[in-house]
């Protein structure tokens, strides 16, 4: 049976088991590859996307959970990479071999949506969910003060 | 070179000798100044066929050899060319070369590639100009002499006679090709690119889902495929039932590959193939399969501990020996002594082992995140019985290397797999697969006995160390030389003393073991630094002023495991990112109650580094605030490139102090995820401040040298704080309290 969701602002319609992670939709079904595998245990947050806004780890929400909800890639975060956290990411260039970096700016993407302005210990405490084994931590954190600086001065403009 | 190439280049010789077909065309420094006539033949391409493409149009693409695992090498070897070309960095693309080990060194690892193609790109580049030049003044008739390259195009006398490289290349590549050893270069006093840093040429496509690692490969008519291997290491497939597995949707096919025992290391297993990846695993999770357990099934890391220990109770091997130790030693009256363990440890790459191969009847196609893409043409070769030429090899990013993704192992079932469906197959490794097969860092365990005179100079090191080697496993002659690649840097120690005695004895074990980040540097850099440090604390000595006093004078300690090709370590630089480390991170002034400094300095591939930690404890725990580097890796090519490798080596490295450790049971590994193989979380990364030697020497290397000193400075501050030694890696608090 078809399961229906809005996927990056478009409905969307799959036929799979149920069961099957929204993870392996999206790569295997749908070829979008940018959402990635990396434990498919919610341990690492590489396959980090939003579902009605909130980060969530689609390597364990069965397709069935996502019926009728609107689910946020990588590919649907911003139609150029202009968003803050895309901007602020290339900018402080934060990207080693650059697997985790999109699960990595999902859930930075959905910590700016709640709070503007996060110190580091609630940028900690957000975003440890999110392994990056080649270290890139620390530039991590200062992205998110910078993305948080160009969405408030976005906010403004705007 | 670092001793770790030249284990890989025996290990090319191995597999040549034993017959697989491994590794062919290996030769990192090919186009160095002293090679024989005819190789210089065979290697030098035309430059507008191998390295620098350029349109009429003015579109100008570099070619890549080397492999992108994160280590910014697509960025930064690109430099290199650029900068001799002189073309506007902001127009450059950078394309993978064709797997192709006639004309390129693609093999990728021990922090070589800046360093081995330093000078060849920089010829590359400077011959492609130089050609671009004559193509020039023979349109303008004049001296070439009177021209200059700049800015993509040549100019002579006033800005009207100014031809685009698009204009020229075609004459350009018609030129005899300059000789590479006399092209002239660059002066350095003019780079405008080479030194200044440079962000990731692919840092967009990271950031928005465009950029293709191995795993993101697509064929049409794919197929998804994961292997049922036997846990418990040199086990095998008994006998298996494929009924439930071919019952799930979406399985296709199910059937037994064989392992590769030499070479490859592979597991063998059963692959369940399937129209998705999601299918692969249910199938296999519905797959039953009776294993033959093999050998090692008896094998634990207490059966290897004892092992370990026991011998120690002996004599081991005498790898060097200056002086008399021992002789010192019965003597002493005062002696210091220390034992050092570490486990296994597993690479944990982000992305998990995976790679595609399409063997088809006249040809293959192969889409694999390697570090080694030659040798994944030679293994696809062996499997395929095609020539290699017919084997096209598509180097994808990795996401993380450390040495994993050398290996022919994945490539292998790939391989296997296709050679039986005949369509286009990714195999995909899910993190247990990963955990559990990896090639892990070796188990040791290391005695240390040093004696003081009455001076407090150094009159005896003895150390003794055994573990399972690497190349005990890589090598055919492995187990007779197996101290070869155990010991590196903790084999010419810049400590002085007139006798200095290294012992080495094997421990046996069915554990697969490989290069990891830093390889044996990650500890003989924690286990020399630390006993340095204990003896300073013995002699009651400030740990910085110890060191610097027992190194001594400014000198050239040849490489005493790898004399002809390993570069000396050079005294000077040691001491002097020593004291730099320690003047950025204010040594010696007061800190916060209960926040304490270690210090450690330490020479890897070629590349000098010390770093301050700044540690104190949380519940028990070391809370690592702040990392204070040194670094001198000769002249820096991308300084920003080099400080995102220190920082990723920091965390790497803190990784194996606070976490890393894999533990074996019955044969096999006990962990299985990131739930019990835990990594440092963004809450556990200190403040990292690099600061980077402005040197004029060559290159060295960068990727890995950020890593041996941060579990040594972290546990040197601990005992700052509490006076207990941390001995054992990871760190556990029970041994602080």
């Amino acid at each position: 049976m078809a399961i229906i969701f809005t996927l990056n602002g478009k409905s969307q319609s799959v036929d799979v088991d149920p069961q099957m992670p929204l993870l392996w939709v999206l790569r295997d079904t749908l070829n979008m590859t940018g959402t990635k595998f990396g434990c498919g245990m919610a341990l690492c947050g590489a396959c980090t996307v939003h579902i009605n806004g909130e980060a969530a780890r689609s390597c364990t929400t069965p397709i069935s959970a996502v019926s009728g909800k609107k689910i946020t890639t990588i590919e649907g975060l911003s139609a150029d990479g202009s968003h803050p956290v895309q901007q602020a990411w290339v900018e402080i260039d934060v990207p080693q071999c650059g697997y985790c970096q999109c699960g990595q700016i999902m859930s930075a993407a959905a910590l700016l949506s709640k709070k503007a302005s996060p110190t580091d210990d609630e940028i900690d405490d957000f975003m440890s969910g999110n392994i990056c084994r080649c270290g890139t931590y620390q530039r991590i954190r200062k992205a998110i003060h910078r993305a948080a600086e160009l969405q408030s001065a976005q906010g403004k403009t705007a | 070179m670092s001793t770790l190439t030249v284990d890989r280049r025996d290990f090319l010789k191995m597999g040549t000798v034993a017959g697989a077909g491994l590794l062919v065309g290996f030769h990192l420094n090919a186009l160095a100044a002293d090679d024989p006539a005819e190789e210089q033949e065979k290697k030098t391409p035309n430059p507008f066929n191998a390295w620098v493409h350029v349109t009429p149009d003015n579109h100008v693409t570099l070619i890549l050899e080397k492999s992108e695992m994160g280590q910014g090498i697509m960025t930064a070897l690109p430099m290199i060319l650029a900068e001799e070309v002189c073309v506007d960095w902001k127009s450059v693309r950078v394309e993978q070369a064709p797997t192709n080990p006639k004309v390129y060194n693609h093999g990728t690892g021990g922090s070589g590639s800046v360093a081995s193609c330093w000078l060849p790109m920089r010829r590359a580049g400077a011959a492609a100009r130089e050609m671009l030049i004559a193509a020039a003044a023979a349109r303008w008739n004049v001296n070439p002499n009177t021209c200059v390259a700049q800015d993509g195009g040549v100019l002579h006398g006033s800005r009207k006679n100014f031809l685009t490289y698009g204009e020229l290349v075609e004459d350009a590549a018609k030129q005899p090709i300059p000789n590479l050893n006399t092209v002239p270069l660059k002066n350095s006093d003019n780079f405008s690119i080479v030194g200044r840093g440079k962000p990731r040429l692919e840092g967009v496509a990271k950031t928005n889902g465009t950029a293709r690692f191995g795993i993101d490969s697509r064929a049409p008519g794919m197929q998804f495929a994961v292997v049922a291997r036997c846990p418990v290491f040199g086990g095998k497939v008994k006998s298996f039932d494929a009924a439930n597995a071919k019952a799930v949707k979406g399985v296709c096919e199910v059937f037994a590959i064989e392992p590769v025992a030499a070479g490859a290391f592979t597991a063998g297993g059963v692959a369940v193939v399937a129209d998705s990846s999601w299918a692969a695993m249910r199938g296999r999770k519905a797959l039953q399969v009776s294993w033959d357990k093999g050998p090692h099934v008896g094998e634990s890391s207490e059966s290897l501990r004892k092992q370990f220990v026991d011998n120690a109770g002996k004599p081991g091997k005498a790898v060097r020996n200056d002086g008399d130790a021992d002789a010192v030693l019965a003597s002493a009256t005062k002696k210091v002594e220390a034992t050092y363990e570490f486990p296994f440890a597993a690479h944990a790459t982000m992305e998990p082992m995976n790679c595609t191969v399409h063997i088809r009847p006249d040809s293959a196609e192969a889409w694999v995140p390697t570090q080694a893409p030659q040798w994944a043409q030679d293994v696809i070769a062996g499997v395929s019985k095609l020539p290699k030429e017919k084997i096209v090899v598509n180097t994808t990013l990795m996401g993380g290397g450390f040495g994993r993704r050398y290996m022919g192992d994945f490539v292998m079932e790939a391989a296997q797999i296709s050679k039986v469906t005949g369509k286009p197959v990714m195999v995909l490794w899910t993190r247990e697969d990963d955990m559990q097969h990896d090639f892990y860092r070796p188990a040791s365990y290391h005695h240390f006995c040093g004696v003081l005179d009455e001076k407090g100079q150094l009159a005896a090191w003895k150390h003794f160390q055994t573990s399972t080697s690497i190349e005990a496993m890589w090598s055919p002659k492995g187990e007779e030389q197996a101290e070869k690649s155990e010991f590196a840097t903790a084999a010419f120690i810049p400590y002085q003393t007139p006798n200095y005695r290294v012992e080495y004895t094997l421990a046996k074990s069915g554990v697969p073991r490989a290069w990891w980040r830093s390889v044996e540097h990650s500890t003989s850099g924690f286990v020399v630094e630390c006993f340095v440090d204990e003896l300073a604390a013995a002699a009651g000595a400030d740990p910085l002023d110890f060191r610097l006093r027992l190194i001594g004078d400014d000198r050239k300690i040849p490489d005493f495991t790898n004399p002809n090709e390993g570069k000396p370590l050079d005294t000077a630089r040691l001491k002097g990112v020593l004291k730099l480390a320690a003047e950025k991170a204010k040594w010696g002034s007061p800190l916060p109650n209960g926040v304490a400094r270690g210090i450690a300095g330490y020479f890897s591939f070629n590349t000098y580094t010390a770093a301050v930690a700044e540690v104190s404890l949380k519940n028990g725990s070391p809370k690592v605030h702040r990392l204070v580097y040194a670094v001198d890796c000769g002249r820096p090519v991308n300084p920003d490139g080099i400080r995102a490798q220190v920082e990723g080596a920091a965390i790497y490295g803190l990784s194996a102090a606070l976490h890393d450790a894999i533990t074996i049971q019955g044969g096999r590994v006990v962990q299985s995820n990131f739930n019990d193989y835990q990594m440092p979380r963004i809450g556990d990364a200190p403040r990292t401040e690099i600061h980077i030697v402005e040197s004029k020497e060559e290159p060295t290397g960068i990727g890995e040298p950020g890593l041996p000193v941060v579990a040594a400075s972290v546990c040197n501050a601990i005992y700052g704080l509490t006076k207990k030694r941390v001995r054992r890696l990871p760190i556990r608090s029970g041994d602080l309290a």
